[in-house]
Formats: C-alpha cells, sequence, structure tokens
C-alpha cells in the first residue's frame, strides 16, 4: 500500500501501529515485532526508518508498562541494572553494525528472530519450578536475591548461572540494536530459563530493561538519522494508545486463543520478511 | 530485623518514584510529539511521503542542538523529534535517579554499576551531538 499524501499514509500507519500495539500489549509479546514488517512489507518504507520508528515505539511502550510493574514489587531491580551492562552495550553495538550490514542481511535476521518468538510465545511456562536452594558466588557478591509478593506474603527466590545470563543479555541487546525491537523474548529466556528466576520476576524486569537498551540504540540510530520524525509519530503515538487499551482488555479475552492467532502471524510475517530479503525487495 | 524491615521500605519508595518517573517522561513525550504531529500535518499533510528512501535527514533533526534550536522556533518537525528525544532521556534519567538512590543507600557496587550503565547510554547519545 502507497497513499500519496503524508496525512493519509500516517492515518493508516497510526491505525496498523495501535492495533499492533493492542495485540502486542494483551498477547504479551510486544508491538515491536510486527511492526517492521508492517512498515517494510505493508508500506514499503526504507528498512533503516523502519527500525528507527520501531525502537523509539519500544521505548514509549515499555516504560509505560514499568511504571505499572515496578509498583507491584515484583520487578528485581538489582538484576536489571547489572544485566543492562550487556544489553546497553549489545544494543550500541548492534546500532552501529545496521551501517554495515546489507539491508537485506537485516530482513533475514529479523525473519529468524521473528520466527523464535512466534516458538517462544507458544513454548509452555510455569511458576511451579522451584528455583534453586541457593545462589551462586556471583550472586551472593552482587545481592541479587529477591522476594515477590505471593498469595500468602513475599516469597524470597536465588539468582543463577550470572555469566550465561549476562551473555545472553548481551546478544538481545545486539538484536535489539540491530532491529530496532525491545527482544523481550530472548531476555526473559535469560532470566527464566537460565538464570532460574520465577516467571513473573523474568518477565516485568525483562520490561523494566527493554527501555534503557532501546535508549541505548535510539541514541545512534538519532544521529544516523533513522529517526525520521514524519513516520516515527504516528507510529510511536498509534503503539502506546494500543498498549494502553490492551493492557485495559487483558483480563476479558481468552489469552491461549489471542497467542496462538499472533504466532501464526508473527510465523508469516517472517516468512514474507525472509523472502523479501533474499529476492532483494527489502 | 529492624534494619531488613527499613530495607524493604527504601526499596518499596524507590519503586514507586521510578514509576512516578517513568510516567511522567512517557506523558510529556506524547504530549510534546501530538502537538508537533498535529503542526506536522496541517503544514504538510498533502505532500507526497518520501520514506520509500533512505535519506539520513538534515543535520537539524540528526543533533540536539539542532533539535533544540528548531523546537524553540516551532519547527514542526523538530518539534516532533524533540518529543522523540524527551521519550529517549526518559530511561536515561531513571538510570540517572537509579544512581542517586544507590548512593543515599550507600551501595557503593551498584552505584559503579547503574553510573557505568549511564555512561554507556550518553555514550550512546554522543553520535547525537
Amino acid at each position: 500500500m502507497s497513499p500519496d499524501s503524508v496525512l493519509a499514509l500516517s492515518l493508516y500507519i497510526g491505525g496498523g501501529s495501535l492495533l499492533a500495539g493492542l495485540i502486542g500489549a494483551m498477547t504479551g509479546l510486544g508491538g515491536g515485532v510486527v511492526i517492521v514488517p508492517m512498515l517494510t512489507l505493508g508500506f514499503g518504507i526504507d528498512i533503516r526508518y523502519a527500525i528507527g520508528a520501531s525502537l523509539v515505539s519500544v521505548i514509549a511502550t515499555s516504560s509505560g508498562a514499568a511504571a505499572a510493574y515496578v509498583r507491584e514489587g515484583f520487578t528485581n531491580i538489582r538484576v536489571g541494572m547489572f544485566l543492562e551492562i550487556a544489553t546497553s552495550l549489545g544494543a550500541i553495538l548492534g546500532a552501529h553494525l545496521t551501517t554495515v550490514v546489507n539491508p537485506a542481511w537485516i530482513g533475514v535476521i529479523f525473519g529468524i528472530v521473528l520466527l523464535h518468538s512466534a516458538y517462544a510465545s507458544l513454548s509452555p511456562h510455569g511458576d511451579s519450578r522451584e528455583t534453586g536452594d541457593s545462589s551462586g558466588k556471583l550472586a551472593q557478591l552482587l545481592r541479587m536475591d529477591g522476594t515477590y509478593p505471593g498469595p500468602d506474603g513475599p516469597r524470597s527466590y536465588h539468582v543463577r548461572s550470572i555469566p550465561a545470563g549476562f551473555g545472553l543479555m548481551g546478544v538481545a541487546g545486539v538484536l535489539a540494536g540491530l532491529l530496532g525491537i525491545g527482544s523481550g523474548a530472548v531476555k526473559v529466556l535469560a532470566m527464566d530459563r537460565a538464570m532460574k528466576l520465577p516467571f513473573k520476576v523474568s518477565t516485568t524486569t525483562s520490561n523494566f530493561m527493554i527501555g534503557v537498551t532501546a535508549a541505548a540504540g535510539a541514541g545512534v540510530f538519532l544521529g544516523r538519522g533513522y529517526i525520521e520524525p514524519g513516520l516515527a509519530m504516528p507510529v510511536m503515538l498509534g503503539v502506546l494508545a494500543g498498549s494502553l487499551i490492551g493492557a485495559r482488555l487483558l483480563t476479558r479475552m481468552p489469552a491461549r486463543k489471542l497467542r496462538l492467532l499472533f504466532a501464526g502471524v508473527v510465523a508469516v510475517l517472517a516468512v514474507e520478511m525472509i523472502y523479501n530479503s533474499v529476492t532483494g525487495r527489502i | 530485623m529492624p534494619i531488613e524491615a527499613t530495607n524493604q521500605e527504601a526499596r518499596r519508595r524507590l519503586e514507586m518514584r521510578i514509576g512516578t518517573l517513568l510516567r511522567i517522561g512517557v506523558s510529556t513525550a506524547a504530549a510534546v510529539v501530538m502537538i508537533g504531529g498535529a503542526l506536522y500535518l496541517s503544514k504538510h499533510g498533502m505532500d507526497r511521503p518520501a520514506y520509500h528512501t533512505f535519506h539520513g535527514g538534515p543535520s537539524d533533526l540528526r543533533t540536539l542542538p539542532g533539535i533544540f534550536e528548531g523546537a524553540l522556533h516551532f519547527r514542526e518537525r523538530e518539534v516532533i523529534q524533540f518529543g522523540l528525544v524527551l521519550l529517549i532521556a526518559t530511561p536515561i534519567a531513571r538510570v540517572a535517579f537509579s544512581v542517586f538512590a544507590f548512593l543515599h543507600e550507600r551501595d557503593w557496587l551498584y552505584v559503579g554499576i547503574s553510573a557505568f550503565v549511564l555512561g554507556l547510554l550518553l555514550y550512546g547519545l554522543t553520535s547525537a551531538v
């Protein structure tokens, strides 16, 4: 689709972004992953402008949500702060990589990451797993153990495998800077699977970190001219409005079916993204 | 035990303040982007969009001094960009706030960690100076 006036294009993109933010918030996947395919495949926009607009909108939604989560007391601020060293370094590196990596390759990598998040959103997770009964030496040194609100008072948990988590967070940062996404799926992977944090602590701390990760990359994008105000405006406002509405609707929808549908859409976008990149259309 | 309780209390207060800071940052940024967007669409709504090929943009949209200067003169694209800079600044302000909060708790290890993260974020912005 390519409307021939800025006004029409802004309205279409704003509407599409609203939908992306809405579904992103309701499925917990974040809207970022569908913004770039929508802009590049749907509207034929240059992938560098697309990742720039996507990354700033990621800051808006994650900060908005983090404001709410952090008050609930699940977020582990110490763990988040320490791992932000890895994600920020990664994001700055990733954002610099966009200037040397061929845009077609960015498209292919994007497709692969999309396939992973579709898969990750469907694999089961539970809070039943016990966290380790002791922390590693490093976690003790960094005083990362925490508590979260349980049904009968605060529950304490331990933190494990910090080096593995730190490494995965570096990867998450590179992907965020390279693709303009929050890479929440990789962050949750690092904390939930590697560091054995309780699932709700992993998701809220991941969300808490996304804003800082994205800000590290966005600074670089700004200086490189990837952030086009005319385009970023409808994307940021649309995604933000969508995620605010989505957070309210959250409790009333069958999340399971919605996740299935969204994962299907993401998988289709992934294949299209890879196909278009390989055939030189991105 | 009393020390534990004070720590819990302090942590809770810190979380509340961070929540408020993030909320104010995002709402201010969104309001500025909205004002800039309204100005932009009223002036350039009928123009042909040119986002299909990458231009890199003029330097007053890519550097902080250029953006501030343009926003002061109410140039529409710079007003939007200023709002986006406020948005980027929100998590940075959150980290800066954490440096002081850990300083207040005399938690030197985390003062160091959060100061290092702050340094990385400011370094990321140096490409826009």
